[in-house]
């Protein structure tokens, strides 16, 4: 194990961005670190972000801000974010590119030799910087290279192939620790810690076929959820407009294809035949340019998400299939390969056709969770100890994500856990009298959860499980959303809850086995997905990513709240919190007209339409009654709320009867399946 | 090892009705290697981790036998996590790239050989990583704190190190490598990182310590010039390129390095 200078030891679990930007900062502070990744962390998921990183650096002389950034992000989050936590990532955004370039990140470059920035999803700006197409992979790279050195320098301990099976709880649900079990040997061990961050990413796998890794089950997260930490807002999943159909997984095609000038089309004529190359210009749908002439092909996921979802539905997809061309080749060879060569090499590894010259065919794809583990404003989860980052945290992204704040949003998650681990350690009382009972006893309560998995013999296939699960989660719980639908697919998670009592390990090889781990993940994902199906159930408007045909406007009077779902034995308890609008009044929605013109005049766009030079990027702020700033910050603007009608526990007859009634008074489909 | 890419013009012309996968497996490190074989009905567009999550599922071998169902690593999916390695149909290569219409049948599955053997297809490349340490593949920061931007840089530079930066330490070029066995070579991709980051303006200022660490009896001077790295290379990376540099980096370093001590 690691040893830090004063003894102080953090546990950190996953060894992606977040969780190696935690380390480092930790390791750099003197303290010591235990790192726990199911895989080598070099391998994480977080080499899979393609595109870049947005920081309002405003070197393109586009009078770009960190307060634009800001309103961006907040904006196509659909106001449900709290928004001192968004600001402070955006202000912190241009010093955490600048970090990477330091630690010498490939970043692309101008002329001049500085960072090179492109645009994306959901703003005006030039505002992404990026690594050719694998900005992931040379942003996790670079902190692995950093977290390797203070490995060497003794601070990091590694338990690579080591996965969380659950937290150690002291009597006053202070986290102590946590068991990890070696995914060779499945010895189960407890570790003691003065303070555990959870870094774990999405739980994509719910979805079965999704963007996600192989590692992203949320099991962890959901373990945690299982042990009392609240989940927040587990509802909204982005599905990404642009991914690559397969048998194993949807691979991702960046949104960088867009904000490099690719075009989203469909043939004019229904079920036209012909390749993609013959038909002309004319015959061409160019759809979200059409419906949205101020952001074109360059609207925020979950819009582009529908409008393709739509188009196909109504049977104006490629062929009449599920498929819309995402068109690059009217654009120079030689840009494309700079740019996005490592993408279209994906493409053309899985699909056989050459993007540069034949437009690819793709169809939208489950990819990112905003929700997460419920965390304060220092990433402080509701248990003492306890802390998360990154995509398994609900921070920053609100009811959709904008393209290209991920990557930003975990070293900011990181960046701040870090300092607030270190100090919640430093004071703590460790030690109590009682403290070895706990670890024996989670240890114990970890082996026998194993051992009956191992002893069960049942005749249900937890593979058959896991892909009627994803089955029943992608359609139903994924881009539209029905009351009747998410009911059903409730019942149908209980139904196969009940299943999974009768799963047997079909591998009589223990060592080194795939089947006790996926069991271990599979009982977690169902409990997680009974918390994004039934949050989803009860948020009866449409934001962001979550969208109801039967309530399709949004509802602040009763939804600009943040989901929390608590653990019982149950199911989940729903209650709902107020969201932080201090800095910014939401405002309407509207990307068919630039976000100026329906929010009102920002200084950035009257200096510019004045001709005058932008002022300094972090220093602007919006005038005309944009910014409410409260005299006193720390206190949330607190909403109204009918807790009766909002708080009702899910599983009462009565209660799913009273909202069958209001759905239907609503005039919405009958919800009895 | 034979380093022949098989295309799909090679591949059958008439569709088959299924897939033959013959699994080289081991139980566990220090068993017997032993050959399984199984059959699955024919899919368009397989990949071979959709093969082997089907065998997963309902692992009988082509004889009816029920087995205990094959281990494998897997993750990304994409080819850019570098973790589902192994030899296929003789050639290293990612399983998840590895599209069924262009192997010929019946495809062979095997576990690198250059590594330990955990169980079937699962392989130990720690040792990879323990490289990267002693070639201090990283730039010595001051500090995370905000010191503002980095060097700047060329475009034409930053394109050869981006080309090096894609390494996602596979183990292909080692596995590929006829000089590679165990611990007795540094080898490419370790040379390679030298290479990432002896160019880099700040990297620059340490690069001693990084030619001293391929300078050793283990060092780069073992390059037989095979050349197999670069060909078997999934992210085409100039690996002998990055070899000659630093060949002459360490020489340079060797003569003259005595000098500034």
């Amino acid at each position: 194990m690691a040893a830090g200078t004063n003894g102080i030891k953090i546990a950190i679990v996953g060894g992606g961005l977040a969780g190696l930007a935690a380390a480092m900062k930790i390791a750099e502070a003197g303290h010591a670190v235990d790192l726990f990744s199911v895989v080598p962390v070099k391998r994480s998921h977080s080499v899979c972000a393609q595109g870049g990183i947005n920081g309002a650096v405003n070197t393109k002389g586009e009078g770009d801000s960190t307060w634009e950034h800001f309103d961006d992000t907040v904006y196509g989050g659909d106001f449900l974010a709290n928004q001192p936590p968004a600001k402070a990532m955006c202000e912190m955004a241009p010093a955490i590119i600048y970090l990477f370039d330091r630690m010498g990140v490939p970043f692309s470059r101008t002329k001049e030799g500085l960072l090179d920035f492109r645009r994306f999803g959901g703003t005006k700006h030039h505002r992404t910087a990026f690594a050719g197409a694998s900005t992931g992979q040379q942003l996790l790279y670079a902190l692995d290279e950093q977290v390797r050195r203070y490995e060497v320098g003794g601070k990091v301990q590694k338990y690579e192939g080591w996965e969380m099976m659950s937290l150690i709880l002291d009597d006053h649900q202070v986290c102590r620790g946590l068991v990890a079990m070696n995914l060779q040997t499945l010895e189960l061990k407890a570790f003691q810690a003065d303070a555990v961050m959870m870094a774990t990413g999405g739980p994509g796998l719910i979805f079965g076929k999704s963007t996600n890794s192989m590692v992203c089950t949320g099991s962890a997260v959901s373990a945690c959820y299982q042990q009392g930490a609240k989940y927040a807002n587990g509802e909204f999943i982005q599905v990404h407009p642009t991914s690559i159909p397969g048998e194993d997984k949807l691979r991702l095609m960046s949104e960088s294809a867009r904000g490099e000038g690719g075009r989203v089309w469909v043939p004019r004529q229904k079920g036209d035949t012909r390749a993609a190359s013959s038909i002309p210009e004319s015959e061409r749908w160019y759809f979200l340019e059409e419906k949205y002439p101020a952001y074109g092909n360059l609207v925020p996921r979950d819009i582009a998400t529908r409008e393709i979802f739509q188009v196909c539905l109504d049977g104006q997809g490629i062929g009449g299939g599920n498929q819309v061309y995402l068109d690059l080749s009217h654009l120079p060879a030689e840009t494309l390969d700079r740019k996005l060569g490592a993408i279209l090499e994906i493409y053309e590894m899985f699909v056989g056709d050459d993007p540069r010259h034949v437009p690819m065919r793709i169809f939208p794809g489950v990819h990112y969770s905003m929700g997460g583990l419920w965390v304060d404003f220092d990433q402080r989860t509701n248990i003492p100890g306890l802390l998360a980052a990154g995509e398994c945290d609900y921070s920053i992204h609100g009811a959709n994500r904008l393209g290209a704040n991920s990557l930003v949003s975990c070293v900011y998650g990181g960046f701040i856990a870090a300092p607030a681990a270190i100090e919640f350690a430093k004071n703590v009382q460790r030690n109590g009298t009682d403290s070895s009972k706990i670890y024996d006893q989670e240890l114990k309560r970890q082996q026998e959860i194993n051992d009956g998995l191992i002893k069960q013999s049942g005749t249900e296939n937890q593979y058959v499980i896991h892909e009627e699960m994803g089955k029943w989660m992608t359609d139903n719980v994924t881009v539209v959303r029905y009351n009747d639908k998410l009911k059903a697919t409730d019942n149908k998670l209980l139904e196969l809850m009940d299943r999974y009592q009768h799963i047997s390990i079909n591998d009589s090889n223990l060592w080194a086995t795939m089947a006790l781990p996926h069991a271990r993940h599979l009982k977690n994902m169902l409990e997680l997905a009974r918390v994004i199906t039934l949050g989803a159930l009860n948020r009866n408007e449409s934001r962001g990513a979550h969208y109801k045909p039967d309530f399709p406007k949004r509802d602040d009077e009763n939804f600009l709240k943040t989901t929390i779902a608590e653990f019982s034995g149950e199911g989940p308890v729903l209650s709902y919190e107020a969201v932080d609008i201090s800095l910014l009044k939401p405002r309407v929605r509207d990307y068919s007209h630039n976000k100026q013109e329906t929010a009102g005049a920002t200084v950035a766009a009257s200096a510019s339409a004045a001709g005058l030079p932008p002022k300094e990027g972090a220093k602007q702020v919006p005038i005309g009654g944009e910014e409410q700033k409260p005299a006193d910050l720390s206190a949330p603007v607190v909403w109204t709320q009918d807790k009766e009608k909002v708080n009702a526990p899910l599983r009462d007859d009565e209660t799913r009867k009273e909202l069958d009634k209001s759905i239907e008074d609503a005039g919405g489909k009958s919800d009895k399946v | 090892m034979s380093a022949q890419v098989q295309h799909s013009a090679t591949a059958q012309h008439n569709t088959p009705s299924s897939v033959v996968i013959r699994i080289r497996r081991r139980e566990k490190p220090g068993a017997d290697q032993y050959w399984e074989e199984f059959e699955l009905p024919y899919r368009a567009n397989l990949n071979i981790i959709s093969c082997l999550m089907e065998i997963q599922k309902n692992p009988v071998t082509r004889e009816g036998k029920r087995t205990t169902p094959p281990v494998w690593n897997m993750n990304c999916l994409e080819q850019v996590c570098g973790i589902c390695t192994m030899v296929i149909n003789g050639r290293v290569r990612q399983s998840c790239s590895a599209l069924v219409d262009q192997l010929e049948q019946p495809i062979t599955l095997e576990p690198m050989s250059k590594f330990p053997n955990v169980r079937d297809l699962i392989v130990d490349r720690s040792q990879m990583f323990d490289h990267l340490k002693r070639v201090h593949a990283w730039i010595e920061i001051d500090g995370t704190h905000d010191l503002g931007p980095g060097p700047r840089m060329d475009q034409e530079d930053v394109s050869e190190r981006y080309a090096y930066s894609r390494c996602m330490t596979c183990g292909c070029c080692l596995e590929a490598c006829p000089q590679y066995d165990g611990d007795n070579y540094i080898g490419p991709q370790a040379i390679a990182q030298v290479r990432l980051f002896n160019m880099h303006p700040s990297g620059k200022m340490t690069r001693d310590e990084r030619l001293e660490g391929i300078m050793g009896d283990d060092g780069i001077t073992n390059c037989g010039n095979a050349q197999n790295c670069v060909r078997v290379c999934p992210m085409s990376i100039p690996l002998t390129k990055a070899i000659y540099e630093e060949n002459r980096e360490t020489v340079i370093h060797g003569l003259f390095g005595w000098l500034k001590r």
